[in-house]
């Protein structure tokens, strides 16, 4: 089959930040993810990573992460090991991170890592050598996501390059636009930050933007952004990363997207984001044609199925 | 010969060239004066042909290379001189690695590399003067250094 024959060498490589690729190495994980969709369907079957085991370790919630990694290895025929609450494991008794590591190692292929502190997936790639995929770090990367999301607005929009991206939110907390951002700027989008003051984008990713050649517009105005927006990419404001309960209080509910905000919007305007939502999106905008986040939540599977395939060398 | 302000020594360090105003930083990550009997002499805001420097001298202890990569840290153009018997015995100008492992902690309380794990903490250093680096786990970048030295 020509889609598994594999020009780059991604074997045993860890995904920890999408700032370790590319663009043509992050153009060529799209491109295979493309032609994952009907494998991610159902609709073929090929049973290329039989025999193969993937640790899964979820020490934080998850529900798509999670689901759309064991949906991804079943549909290419490998297994999953793992947990997808620490509770049940010796962490409870003070193992460290890396003696986990070490024995999710010694059982399996590759490993899935999603932990509240942030660089955990890095400390786990020290101590393992099949390959780690990092599935969220605290706040700090969230690779795969940004894939799903590159994959998401190419698709949708056909293509990245000067389209103009509004990022919305917890912007200070939230890792997926961290990601994001980085990668945006990459494919020379226009990219626009809104959020409340107290949860502006980090200075680091700003200066990062600006050296690859893009100079992100900031503001706390989400009306005015909007009107020019091809994507509008929609984050919740994150309670479990507030230091200070107060503070949280005092931003949720800032920015909400409805049908009214929408029509003040470009008819092509698509609506995204990684979910889950609370408040921030009304359930009625999901009727509309602007509504991608379902979509965009389904195509973490074709990506993380052509990232495993890749990275466990897959001879797919 | 020019005239010195602080007084020659027989053995011992010179840390010359010391960002002004950081000779007492310098000192703390020295570890001075605790856990050391050596007499120590302090110049700060010394004139010189590069504007004001500070100046430590250390008597009968040489600075090892790991004490003078931390001194890096917050002093970039400092130099160490190795006293013998009056006479410089080895000069050199301190200079950052490309990572500086073990010396500081991240100043971020959620960094994995501030749990109880068995690694030491790792910066990559981002620029060598004025010093600024990141950490290798968080990628967080700490602001005042001299303030997260172990």
């Amino acid at each position: 089959m020509s889609f598994f024959l594999i020009k780059m060498d991604f074997k045993g490589r860890d995904i920890i930040s999408i700032r370790d690729f590319s663009k043509k190495e992050i153009d060529h994980i799209l491109n295979y993810a493309n032609k994952m969709i009907p494998y991610a369907k159902g609709k073929k079957y090929e049973a290329k990573l039989k025999g193969k085991v993937l640790s899964s370790l979820f020490f934080e919630p998850s529900t798509r992460t999670r689901l759309s990694f064991e949906t991804a290895m079943n549909r290419l025929g490998g297994r999953v090991i793992g947990f997808a609450d620490p509770s049940g494991t010796s962490q409870k008794k003070g193992e460290s991170l890396a003696d986990t590591i070490r024995m999710a190692n010694s059982y399996s292929d590759a490993i899935v890592i999603r932990h509240h502190q942030e660089g955990a997936a890095r400390l786990a790639a020290e101590f393992a050598d099949v390959p780690v995929v990092n599935a969220g770090d605290g706040a700090g990367h969230h690779p795969t996501q940004c894939l799903l999301d590159l994959f998401t607005i190419r698709a949708e929009k056909k293509g990245i390059k000067n389209k103009n991206i509004v990022l919305v939110g917890d912007l200070k907390y939230g890792r997926t636009v961290h990601s994001l951002a980085h990668a945006l700027a990459l494919y020379g989008a226009q990219l626009t930050f809104v959020s409340p003051v107290t949860l502006k984008m980090p200075i680091e990713v700003i200066n990062d933007c600006k050296e690859l050649g893009v100079e992100p517009l900031q503001t706390v105005s989400l009306d005015k952004a909007v009107k020019e927006a091809d994507v509008l990419y929609v984050t919740r404001i994150q309670k479990e990363r507030f230091p200070d309960p107060g503070e949280y209080n005092r931003v949720v509910g800032s920015y909400k997207i409805n049908i009214e905000l929408l029509k003040e919007a470009k008819k092509n305007i698509i609506v995204m984001h990684p979910l889950p939502r609370v408040t921030e999106i009304d359930p009625e905008v999901d009727k509309t044609p602007h509504a991608i986040y379902f979509k965009q939540a389904f195509n973490g599977v074709p990506v993380r199925m052509a990232l495993l395939s890749l990275i466990l060398g897959g001879k797919l | 010969m020019k005239e010195l302000k602080i007084p020659l020594i027989k053995n011992g360090s010179v840390i010359d060239h010391i960002t002004s105003g950081n000779a007492v930083k310098v000192l703390h990550i020295l570890g001075i004066p605790k856990g050391t009997s050596s007499v120590v002499s302090v110049a700060m805001n010394v004139n010189s042909k590069m504007g004001k420097k500070d100046i430590v001298k250390v008597e009968n202890r040489e600075l090892d290379p790991q004490e003078v990569d931390k001194i890096a840290l917050i002093a970039p153009k400092a130099t160490i001189n190795i006293i013998r018997n009056y006479k410089v015995a080895k000069k050199h100008k301190v200079e950052l690695p490309d990572e500086v492992i073990g010396l500081l902690s991240c100043s971020n309380p959620t960094c994995v590399s501030n749990a109880k794990e068995p690694v030491k903490s790792r910066f990559m250093v981002v620029c060598k003067d004025p010093p600024k680096i990141k950490c290798y786990y968080c990628e967080r970048e700490p602001e005042d250094i001299a303030d997260r030295i172990i």
